[in-house]
């Protein structure tokens, strides 16, 4: 996560693009990995989750970067967590609002956005050092980035597990479908295939990264 | 340490500053959950309505009409009640009761499994079993909501009381795959094993707590009472 040498120099569009590609919270720094292994058996419920993420991620830190100046560094962290905590259950209610099924398919995972430390650490090494609309930018790449791995993985899962795509068949009545798609051991063969690919087109377009840059922060 | 350029102290602040801030976030925080709230709240009832009244379609079959009873102590009063048990009574088309529905809940192999299922007076069995909220193991335990075979265990399933009518006759239980043998077993679902015991477990308990308190008071509610306004299911 690279900060701008000027603060006040406002966003740009490698502000917004570094959480979609060069910092991608799933294929670079492999955070948020419990939502990531565990909601995306099927498209639907992987385009709900990054959704529900990108709301709280884009709210928490604006108002975080609103009141950057007002909260004292000894309470940062509990003030953080209240605010994410806030957007988490309004997300919440909002999706049983909208669908019964769609909340039953998310489980446990809707709530435990607030551990999400994509969320956490954004607001931390971002939002509380900078003003609000670099803030919104930044965490709608982050954002992005995550929704589009979910969708990665959904996609690839939904297929192989189910042989449809949002629910239409797509190999017809002879498919056997690969039932370990939809389990966790699904979840972690397809996130390896997707961060070998990544991988290999990251190096193709950079060229092989020397020891240091590998070094990444991982997190779950 | 080690040479590392120390962090600059953070500078001092007031406890009551710190419990302001707090406090105030708090209140915002307050604010806008109850704000959300409200919003929605119409909105996830609605839902919740749509659920059990697709639910009771598949529950209880040839019901055009339904109602709502609770279940209170020996009281069956029509509506809903703040406590007691909600019974849903379905009605043909002569008015005549043809199932009552009932909520049941019990631990799967990932969290609670929440079913509606139905009781047929006439044929003195469960008539229909619809999955009302389930967080089983995609692919496998989810199949106790999907199954054909599975869901077919539970169009007549035996849930007579005994002679004293104080209990089930034959206490309702989940079989190996292929072993059901009487009425009132189950045939599981071959690799969900943990999820079709849990509806099993649900079925037995909920059944044979419900139905001896509530088939004695069956005849005050096997007609429809034409006064009150009619809904669907």
């Amino acid at each position: 996560m690279n900060l701008p040498a000027d603060r006040n120099a406002g966003p740009t569009l490698d502000t917004f693009l570094e959480g979609v590609w060069r910092d991608n919270p799933v294929f670079v720094m492999l955070m948020g990995m419990c939502p990531v292994l565990a909601v995306t058996n099927s498209v639907i419920n992987a385009l709900a989750m990054g959704l529900a993420t990108v709301f709280v991620l884009v709210c928490s830190n604006a108002l975080v970067s609103l009141l950057r100046n007002a909260i004292p560094r000894q309470v940062r962290i509990a003030t953080y967590i209240v605010i994410i905590a806030t957007f988490v259950t309004i997300v919440d209610y909002v999706i049983q609002a909208i669908s019964l099924d769609l909340y039953n398919a998310l489980g446990a995972f809707i709530q435990l956005i607030v551990v999400n430390c994509i969320i956490l650490g954004r607001a931390e090494a971002y939002a509380s050092k900078h003003r609000v609309w670099d803030s919104v930018v930044s965490a709608s790449g982050m954002g992005l980035g995550f929704s589009i791995a979910l969708l990665c993985l959904g996609t690839v899962r939904e297929l192989l597990g189910s042989g449809s795509l949002l629910g239409f068949p797509v190999f017809g009545e002879g498919f056997q479908p690969w039932v370990i798609m939809l389990l966790p051991p699904g979840g972690f063969f397809v996130l390896g295939a997707w961060l070998l690919l990544f991988g290999w087109l990251r190096e193709r377009k950079t060229g092989r990264p020397t020891e240091t840059e590998t070094e990444t922060a991982h997190g779950i | 340490m080690n040479g590392q350029a120390q962090a600059p102290a953070p500078p001092e602040v007031s406890s009551l500053r710190m419990i302001a801030t707090l406090g105030g976030v708090a209140l915002l925080s307050g604010v806008l959950v109850v704000l959300a709230f409200q919003f929605t709240a119409p909105y996830i009832a609605a839902n919740k309505r749509a659920v059990i009244e697709t639910a009771l379609s598949h529950v209880i079959p040839g019901a055009v009409t339904r109602r709502i009873y609770t279940l209170s102590g020996a009281e069956l009063v029509p509506g809903e009640a703040a406590t007691g048990m909600t019974l849903y009574g379905g009605y043909d088309r002569a008015g005549r009761l043809v199932g009552i529905a009932a909520e049941a809940a019990a631990p799967g192999y990932q969290d609670v499994i929440q079913i509606l299922y139905g009781y047929g007076p006439g044929c003195r069995c469960i008539t229909g079993m619809h999955v009302l909220q389930s967080k089983e193991t995609p692919g496998l335990g989810d199949r106790i909501a999907k199954d054909p075979a599975f869901r077919a265990n539970f169009e007549a399933l035996d849930a007579r009381l005994n002679q004293e009518g104080t209990a089930l006759a034959n206490p309702i239980v989940t079989v190996k795959h292929g072993r059901k043998r009487n009425p009132w077993e189950i045939d599981a679902i071959s690799g969900a094993t943990v999820s079709s015991r849990a509806i099993g477990r649900m079925l037995n308990d909920s059944a044979g707590h419900l139905l001896p308190r509530l088939l004695p008071l069956l005849q005050r509610i096997e007609r429809l009472e034409p006064e009150r306004g009619d809904e669907a299911p």
